[in-house]
């Protein structure tokens, strides 16, 4: 794999890892035919974000023959490659970034002025295809805004603020701090904003919701979108599927997709998640209800290459039913996550956590031309960051 | 019990709101008085503050535009609310830029002080924002706590030196000790000094100026007091520390009173601000 960043990308890749940051620790890096995509989720399941850079976007970008490449590296180790945003962008001409599999590496050169090069050698780990599952024309609600306005919007909110509940009818837009403890009620400070529809480039609402998500990681986007100057897009369907940010350009597509609080009861957020998969059978059984609680019901659009599954392995028809199962158990199994609220929060073993949740992703089939589902990845629909 | 007022222009709100931040940054928690004429940040000096006790005093027509309350009863005609002066500054920093900025006494959740203002923006409607900061209603048979403290009997008045050469000083003497003794006298001498087992330090200022005898001579008939014979308070040096670290804006006047071996009392007046602290001696 090699691809060459120059100018002004750099910045923006740079910017794109900062961004990434603020969701997980980790960076997923899966070179594919359509593009460069940056990956990261965070601990608990309910934030992840995917930046694609396009070919267009490096001045030369080639991947690795045949067998599909996907690492993870930490995500500090490829921000302090690029620390400095500033410094960047006065001294780095380009930058190449290239696969050395022998050493399980992956090389970083800076090519700076005055015929300077910064190597980093950044280890990287197998990891298992990152991809949440979601379909931006299923939403009934979206917008489209320049950032401005929701950096201004997200300033009077103070910065230590976790969640944040949006309400929308025809012509408005509120946003007010979530307080969930009965008790911090009497005590916190409220504050709600109003926009009005006039303040969008585009204000679709089909159906008057609220949803509640975490503000924290959508502080990292905003900051990407603003520095770039690209309008925020946001995609929405109802309490507890996730809400879809994204800012697009010619070459490049970042969406952040994070976890919504599911209407009425609250329940303590992803303990349960982690609960419910100690709780559930091994990988190899993917069809029970238990797993469709976390599984988007929403149909997908985006097919991407498919990959072999790492660990579980799931049958096709058991993948083919996936989609439409969600929608009839989901509301039986988010009683159901309800319910694991009181067990023991411990997160699972990683391995069997993320065999569970990303699940593997169908080989390719004949099957596919008749069902769009080819990558799955799971974001529990209706719980949020432990604060 | 009903309040409400309305700042609309920008320097008033600007300043306002450098005020509250003042406060907020001496003390979490703190009593706001409303009458008529007035307003009051008021903090008594009990035990629980470490006998820090404060008190600032606004008059409100040089801040808002409008301003109406009910008091509690037409005898006791005014309102004493427990709040948390950072949220209050908070919400008005974020409202700046607001065309106006409403200040109401609401009942939300619990009693609130809304702040809600309407920020310009580029369509035609405007961008409107609500912060409730909740506050405690202070009964009125707390108010007596909350009167303004009496001028100590002080031995000496003088004018403080620039804030910011007193904090430089105060920054880099609380890196060696935990208390700072303030000595005065009535000849225009302050010195600040701290002592420990390893090293002594004191800063000297001279010419300062001693307010004259109206505001701030002996009281009651002690035989004039020596101009020499200085005053001096052992205090400990955080609680100097966050009295100076609060002021943004420097003072028309600043003084402080000294009551030997007993109290300081800061006195800072601005044009239409007045803030008094009073910081108590530690054996």
């Amino acid at each position: 794999m090699q691809c060459v960043v120059t100018g002004g990308n750099v910045k923006v890749l740079a910017k794109a890892i900062h961004s990434l940051s603020r969701i997980g620790e980790e960076l997923y890096v899966e070179p594919q035919k359509d593009g460069l995509a940056l990956r990261s989720v965070n601990s608990s399941r309910s934030a992840y974000a995917c930046f694609l850079f396009a070919p267009l976007f490096f001045s030369r970008y080639s991947i690795p023959n045949g067998k599909d490449f996907r690492c993870k590296i930490a995500i500090k180790s490829v921000q302090s490659v690029f620390r400095s945003v500033a410094t960047l962008e006065k001294t780095v001409e380009k930058c190449h970034i290239e696969l050395d599999e022998e050493n399980d590496r992956l090389t970083f050169t800076l090519h700076c002025k005055h015929g300077l090069l910064k190597t980093h050698n950044l280890s990287y780990q197998d990891s298992e295809s990152l991809q949440a599952m979601f379909d931006k024309d299923a939403c009934t609600t979206n917008f489209r805004v320049n950032p401005r306005v929701l950096v201004d919007t997200v300033a009077h909110f103070p910065p230590s603020l976790e969640e944040v509940t949006v309400t929308v009818s025809d012509e408005r837009m509120w946003v007010r701090n979530y307080v969930e403890d009965e008790t911090e009620r009497s005590k916190a400070m409220l504050t709600e904003l109003c926009l009005a529809s006039d303040e969008f480039d585009h204000f679709v609402v089909k159906a008057h919701n609220s949803f509640t998500f975490c503000l924290k990681e959508l502080r990292g986007l905003l900051v990407f979108a603003e520095s770039n100057n690209l309008p925020v897009s946001m995609y929405f369907k109802e309490p507890g599927c996730p809400v879809v940010l994204s800012v697009t350009d010619s070459v490049m597509e970042g969406n952040f997709v994070l976890a919504t609080l599911s209407d009425g009861s609250s329940p303590p957020k992803n303990k349960s998640k982690g609960a419910h998969t100690q709780q559930s059978l091994p990988p190899d059984d993917f069809m029970n209800d238990d797993m469709d609680s976390y599984l988007i019901a929403m149909d997908t659009s985006v097919a991407s290459s498919a990959a072999e599954p790492p660990a579980s392995t799931l049958t096709d028809p058991c993948t083919s039913k996936l989609p439409e199962a969600n929608h009839k158990t989901r509301t039986h199994s988010e009683e159901e996550e309800e319910e694991e609220v009181a067990d023991g929060p411990d997160r699972p073993p990683n391995k069997k956590f993320r065999s569970l949740f990303f699940g593997s992703v169908l080989p390719p089939s004949p099957q596919m031309s008749t069902q769009p589902v080819t990558t799955q990845e799971v974001l529990a629909s209706d719980s949020e960051d432990e604060s | 019990m009903r309040f409400r007022g309305k700042i609309v222009d920008v320097a008033c709100l600007n300043h306002f709101t450098r005020v509250v931040t003042t406060i907020s940054k001496l003390t979490k928690t703190c009593v706001l008085r409303l009458n008529p004429d007035k307003l009051f940040f008021v903090l008594s000096g009990k035990v629980a503050n470490g006998g820090v006790g404060m008190w600032c005093e606004l008059s409100q027509a040089n801040f808002f535009d409008e301003y109406q309350m009910e008091g509690f009863n037409p005898e006791n005609n005014e309102i004493c609310l427990e709040v948390a002066p950072e949220n209050l500054s908070r919400a008005l920093k974020t409202v700046q830029n607001a065309k106006s900025v409403k200040v109401k006494l609401t009942k939300k959740h619990c009693p609130c002080l809304t702040v809600s203002a309407e920020l310009p923006t580029m369509s035609s409607i405007s961008r409107v924002v609500t912060h409730d900061v909740p506050v405690d209603v202070i009964p009125t048979r707390l108010w007596h706590e909350l009167k303004e403290p009496s001028m100590p009997d002080f031995d000496v008045s003088i004018y403080l030196p620039p804030l910011k050469t007193i904090k430089n000083v105060v920054d880099r003497m609380k890196n060696l000790s935990n208390f700072l003794v303030i000595e005065a006298n009535m000849n225009g001498k302050m010195n600040l000094k701290i002592e420990t087992d390893l090293v002594s330090v004191s800063t000297h200022f001279r010419d300062l100026g001693n307010p004259p005898s109206g505001d701030g001579a002996s009281q009651d008939g002690s035989p004039t007091r020596d101009p020499h014979s200085m005053a001096e308070v052992r205090v400990d040096i955080r609680k100097l520390q966050q009295f100076l670290v609060g002021q943004q804006v420097n003072p028309s006047k600043s003084m402080c009173n000294i009551v030997h071996q007993s109290v300081v009392h800061l006195i800072l007046l601005h044009e239409d601000v007045s803030l008094q602290y009073f910081i108590p001696s530690v054996a």
